[in-house]
């Protein structure tokens, strides 16, 4: 019986949908709203901020595996601590992995790794998507969302490192060998390394992505 | 004025709809309505549209923020050649001062209003005149010696991200002109505050605070004169330290009807009680010093005069008003003297309160409900009695 439903081939344009709308039409940060504390506090460099986008895909999609795995024969009453278990056990699982490989960026990110767990991404999606869906769609959301968290993030901390920092990857643009824009009277943008700014851009993100796909602003 | 208005009527058919320089229509609107009083007159209700509109109104303000100006200019040049150790006499110092604020003025009008002009013709609206006076307040709240490309990049921040973002002029929640100096102050800190930014061409080794700096060191002894701090030859920002002239700017719109009076008189007592308030306290030698010293000193007379006033992003009811500027003049000098970053609050203290106007505008409006409804209860429990 069950073979018969799982005809479904498993890249197919439902599966790849769950994959893609998250990351512009339903982007967790700038439509959903969700996970904007984290991305404020680690985008002042690029480094953090990809190790984070990547822990939190990660997180993300393998604690909706789990949790859609266990869906089943997890009571409804006590759901959500089954899903702070679950999503638990996944950050300290990437904490100290990235404590073993990563030292120094896991000392960067500090506290940021172990308060993914209170990243409203991850219960919003077991919530919503995990806990009544099969195990490879949840999979798949989990993806998805976790992409679209990190391009924000990404963008955000490409625009905030280079303008605040002068620098990407840690090497500086504006003061090479070649030229130095700092003796022309530059000076690096101090108000994009304040919390503020990220605020700011994702807004411009929320601005431009709202002007190019008109239904998703709000109706009131 | 004839040959002009025959210009505009002749070339006007090429931008209206089907003309070849459609695109550039509000381009065209906004120098046609900027050189004649539009003749537009309402249809139905009972609207009067007098001849002042916006662009009149802006024009009025300007003017009042000439005297600051001219004061400022002169006194460009005057810090100048005093700390230079250079005889000059009135005509160089304003030239002195040209050179260094024309530049500034002329910068901060032209980021401006091109992205107001890119604004308005992607939006299809009329180009708003609101940036007039923002493009003089921004130059007017900076030090002389500020980078041009500075200027740009924060009249650009403040137009797109203080007034676009919401829709444009009259939409903004925040005054423009502070949105880019406190752009300014967070993201290039070492350029608007210390002690050597505020005369221009300073030279070697000198340091030359501002009565505000010193104070926040506790150096109360190092304040100027009143009457030095009231007149403003000191170094300051370039519009901000002579209180006189910016005095002579506040009768001018008050006389003329658009600065509102509960504003700039409750942002000068909110001011002078918090004083009085920390000469109570005394814990140290700022809260010592006369509150009336608060009133001249800084940006206060300044912010409160043309920033709390700003017709838009101030409290628009009357009784709101006044809680409005009475909370200004209490947060500016609040922050003042305990907030040593800070040694200007004015600027801080009229944001915050851009921000929380809107809140004080619906309690007005709540508690004035209410007032009313209780009256109509009590008249219809008499009439019942009766």
């Amino acid at each position: 019986m069950d073979a018969l439903k799982e005809k479904e081939p498993m890249f197919s344009a439902k599966n790849m949908g769950l994959i893609k709308s998250p990351i512009i039409k339903d982007n967790p940060i700038t439509v959903q709203v969700l996970g904007i504390c984290s991305a404020l506090a680690v985008t002042v460099k690029l480094e953090p901020a990809i190790v984070m986008a990547i822990a939190v895909t990660v997180v993300t999609a393998f604690s909706n595996l789990v949790m859609s795995f266990i869906r089943n024969i997890t009571p409804s009453r006590i759901r959500i601590i089954v899903m702070l278990t679950v999503i638990a056990f996944m950050v300290i699982m990437v904490d100290q992995v990235l404590k073993a490989f990563l030292y120094d960026v896991s000392r960067q990110l500090s506290v940021f790794v172990g308060l993914i767990i209170t990243n409203c991404i991850l219960m919003g999606r077991l919530e919503a998507f995990a806990i009544s869906n099969k195990p490879w769609p949840s999979f798949l959301d989990g993806i998805g969302n976790g992409l679209g968290y990190s391009w924000i993030l990404v963008a955000v901390a490409l625009v905030r490192e280079v303008l605040g920092s002068g620098t990407f990857f840690g090497i500086k643009l504006f003061d090479t060998p070649w030229w130095n824009l700092y003796e022309l009277g530059y000076k690096d943008n101090g108000l994009m390394i304040l919390p503020p700014m990220a605020l700011i851009l994702v807004g411009v993100v929320i601005w431009v992505q709202r002007s190019r796909h008109r239904e998703l602003i709000e109706k009131n | 004025m004839n040959s002009l208005r025959n210009f505009l009527d002749k070339v006007k058919p090429a931008f209206q709809e089907g003309g070849k320089l459609q695109k550039l229509h509000s381009t065209f609107d906004a120098f046609e309505t900027f050189l004649f009083v539009p003749d537009k007159v309402t249809f139905k209700g009972s609207h009067i549209r007098d001849s002042i509109d916006m662009k009149r109104t802006m024009i009025l303000v300007i003017t009042a923020m000439l005297p600051a100006l001219l004061f400022g200019i002169w006194n460009v040049g005057f810090q100048h050649f005093k700390v230079n150790g250079i005889e000059a006499d009135f005509w160089m110092r304003v030239f002195y001062g040209l050179r260094t604020v024309l530049p500034v003025v002329v910068v901060s009008y032209i980021t401006g209003l091109a992205i107001e002009f890119v604004f308005a013709q992607i939006r299809k609206h009329e180009v708003n005149e609101g940036f007039l006076v923002s493009g003089m307040l921004i130059p007017l709240v900076l030090p002389p010696d500020i980078p041009l490309w500075m200027v740009a990049v924060a009249t650009a921040f403040a137009v797109i991200f203080g007034k676009e973002v919401f829709g444009g002029t009259g939409m903004n929640i925040l005054n423009p002109a502070l949105t880019a100096r406190a752009f300014l102050f967070f993201a290039y800190p070492a350029d608007m505050t210390g002690d050597k930014i505020w005369v221009s061409g300073t030279p070697d080794g000198f340091t030359g605070a501002t009565p505000l700096a010193e104070a926040a060191i506790g150096n109360t002894g190092n304040i100027p004169s009143v009457f030095d701090m009231f007149m403003g030859w000191i170094p300051g920002s370039i519009g901000e330290t002579s209180t006189l002239a910016i005095l002579l700017g506040a009768a001018f719109l008050l006389i003329t009807g658009i600065g509102s009076f509960r504003i700039m008189f409750s942002v000068f007592a909110g001011g002078y009680l918090m004083g009085l308030l920390f000469n109570l306290w005394g814990a140290n030698a700022y809260m010592e010093i006369p509150a009336y010293y608060h009133l001249v000193m800084g940006g206060f007379a300044f912010g409160a005069v043309f920033m709390a006033t700003d017709p838009v992003s101030a409290a628009q009811t009357p009784t709101g008003k006044w809680i409005y500027g009475l909370l200004i003049g209490i947060f500016a000098v609040l922050i003042r003297v305990l907030n040593p970053a800070y040694p200007e609050g004015m600027m801080l203290a009229i944001l915050f309160m851009n921000v929380a106007a809107p809140l004080i505008d619906h309690y007005v409006i709540e508690s004035n409900i209410k007032k009313r409804r209780r009256r109509a209860k009590k008249a219809a429990l008499l009439r019942q009695s009766v």
